[in-house]
């Protein structure tokens, strides 16, 4: 029984991470309509720098800086922004589908860099020595991995009360209308690029976040953790969930998780041993259905982005959106 | 450095034919189409397998045509891949991008790219296995083009550059002296203005996958032949292609041609500075330059 328990604590742990994750997508494509092709790099940037910021000293790579664990997560963040605003700055003022490629590239080139430089980051070894915070005065038994879902979900509720808010506040209501014509918030005096830019670096920083704490939580990350799967997942979660819905986002995310180690399990389990060389195939084949069934035939996800009605008119024309 | 030199331009052959199609589908659609390299994998595919039938149908042809690798039956079979190839890019888009494109905005194109690309390619991995192929198991011996500094260059590469330069040629003859080139570039340059002009656009988009289809399958070919043939060939493509477009400006036809030539030089001639390890990287830093440098690419327009 405390088997089960134990397991239930693991995947809700996992699960919520990525639902920061997913929340941090959310402000980007659901609120501001950029495409982020390359979430995983900034997840990444985040568990990173992070483990490195927060490990002991580490023979051949950068490391051992052994900084105070928020301090490396803050450091973590910082990480995964930096990149955001250079790439951002880049690609933001050109037309859409450059920031698609562009980011793209970059979580190929994150990969690649981290699978090859040694001297940065241990190369395909990946980076380890990281001493999960109050390890010592908890151990590493059930108490632990409970009180640090605890934080996690902690961190969880906290995101996603910062994003209802913001997304509630005057900037909210900028990041939709330059979303819904950019030309006619231009013309009131707003900086279209400056707001998708801050938008898009907000939205790293808050998937830097879900990296920095999956590396805490594994107290290990190597380039295998880094590879575009994730970021199929993670865009699988948001438009399943429903773009533009903080709630939605994070249903997504316990849904697909869900979805994905059970079809994971299931073929392990039942499929016949030649088979199981390719439950990746299938499982790809399945998110990548899912995605493509959802775009064509409930696109605005299972809980749709609600309208936010700034200013109530007479009581027959509160139907007006927006 | 030499030998780097002419890898990279017969590197260089292949990704301008797969970055043809792409610049002229994201120009006319308005989507980074995604699953674009996978077309690639498909064609190269779909060629092995009617290598084996044309081999099985007619023996005849199945002799080498010295010194190439190839055989006569290979060729007819790339034929027929460009066709069939051509034919899938058609039907996905009828039964999914054009779908989303009457739903959604542009950018959920993109989304259904990437998931399309993800079924593909996960589609051939189950049918032929994930493990590489090759056309032929035939060692094909290089020639030497000089012994100091030595140059190797195999007779069936120089194959592949002369007919995707032949391709490009003929592309450019039809886009520039046919009525369907013209009306081709109208509704690139305005779709609207083009139909009120009488250009059908339906069947310009219909003849824009065929072409980026059939382009796409030759060079997934022509990589099958210059490397080996693996599923996952889609995914090492999808990023160079898209930097060659991107260096050539999205929309121009000899851009794609020009950028693909300069991605496949400049991955190559990486080696000679960087490991190779960081080879896949290189696509990435020329987008970089060119964003910084000249965002529109070098033959592109700015276009919102």
């Amino acid at each position: 029984m405390i088997g089960i328990f134990s397991y239930l604590i693991f995947f809700a742990t996992t699960a919520s991470i990525l639902a920061i994750a997913v929340l941090g997508l959310n402000l980007q494509w659901g609120n501001t309509g950029l495409f982020n092709g390359g979430v995983v790099a900034f997840f990444g940037a985040g568990a990173y720098a992070t483990l490195i910021l927060g490990g002991t000293a580490q023979a051949g790579h950068l490391g051992g800086f052994g900084l105070f664990y928020p301090l490396a997560l803050l450091g973590g963040m910082a990480a995964a922004g930096l990149m955001a605003w250079i790439v951002g700055l880049l690609t933001l003022r050109l037309r859409h589908d450059y920031l698609a490629i562009a980011t793209f590239g970059v979580a190929v080139a994150f990969e690649n860099l981290m699978r090859n430089a040694e001297w940065l980051a241990g190369g395909a070894k990946g980076v380890r020595g990281f001493e999960r915070p109050l390890r010592a005065a908890l151990g590493d038994g059930f108490a632990y991995n409970l009180l640090f879902f605890a934080g996690v979900l902690l961190i969880l509720i906290a995101t996603y009360l910062f994003l209802e808010r913001l997304v509630a506040s005057p900037f909210g209501r900028l990041l939709r209308a330059i979303r819904e014509d950019e030309a006619a918030a231009a013309s009131l005096g707003k900086s279209p690029s400056k707001v998708r830019l801050t938008a898009f670096v907000t939205g790293s920083v808050i998937l830097g976040l879900a990296g920095g704490l999956y590396g805490t939580f594994y107290a290990f990350v190597s380039p295998q953790d880094v590879l575009p799967t994730l970021t199929f997942q993670i865009w699988a979660m948001l438009i399943v969930g429903g773009a533009g819905n903080n709630r939605g986002a994070i249903f997504g995310a316990f849904l697909i998780w869900g979805a994905w180690t059970l079809s994971g399990w299931a073929l392990s389990r039942f499929a016949p041993v030649d088979v199981q060389l390719y439950t990746g195939s299938f499982q790809f084949i399945l998110i990548g259905s899912v995605i493509v069934g959802m775009l064509m035939w409930r696109p605005q996800g299972l809980l749709p982005e609600r309208l936010v009605v700034s200013q109530r008119g007479k009581p027959q024309s509160t139907q007006q959106g927006e | 450095m030499i030998q780097h030199l002419l890898d990279g331009v017969l590197t260089g052959s292949y990704l301008s034919l797969g970055a043809i199609g792409l610049t002229l589908v994201m120009h006319i659609l308005r989507f980074a189409n995604f699953s674009h390299a996978e077309l690639l994998s498909l064609g190269a595919y779909a060629a092995l397998v009617c290598d084996a039938l044309v081999s099985g149908l007619a023996p005849f042809l199945t002799v080498k045509l010295a010194p190439l690798s190839l055989t006569g039956a290979l060729i007819i079979a790339i034929l027929i891949s460009m066709v069939l190839t051509g034919l899938s890019a058609l039907i996905i888009d009828r039964l999914v991008f054009k779908r989303v494109r009457e739903r959604g905005q542009e950018l959920s194109m993109v989304f259904a790219s990437f998931g399309m690309a993800l079924i593909i390619r996960n589609v051939i991995g189950l049918i032929f296995g994930l493990s590489p192929t090759l056309y032929s198991r035939d060692i094909a011996f290089a020639v030497i083009l000089s012994r100091d500094p030595l140059i190797l260059v195999k007779p069936d590469q120089v194959f592949v550059l002369i007919a995707a330069l032949a391709l490009m040629f003929i592309l450019h003859l039809i886009l520039s002296r046919t009525t369907f080139g013209y009306s081709l570039r109208a509704v690139a340059e305005n779709p609207s203005l083009a139909q009120v002009n009488g250009v059908n656009l339906q069947r310009t988009i219909m003849a824009v996958w065929l072409i980026g289809g059939g382009l796409a399958a030759v060079a997934g070919v022509f990589y099958g032949i210059s490397h080996q043939l693996i599923p996952v060939m889609g995914r090492d493509l999808v990023l160079p292609i898209f930097a060659a477009t991107i260096v050539g400006g999205i929309g121009s036809v000899y851009g794609a041609v020009l950028g693909g030539f300069i991605v496949g030089v400049a991955a190559n001639m990486a080696l000679v500075v960087l490991p190779s390890g960081y080879t896949p990287s290189v696509p990435f830093l020329l987008i970089l330059l060119v964003l910084m440098i000249r965002p529109h690419g070098l033959f592109g327009e700015a276009r919102a």
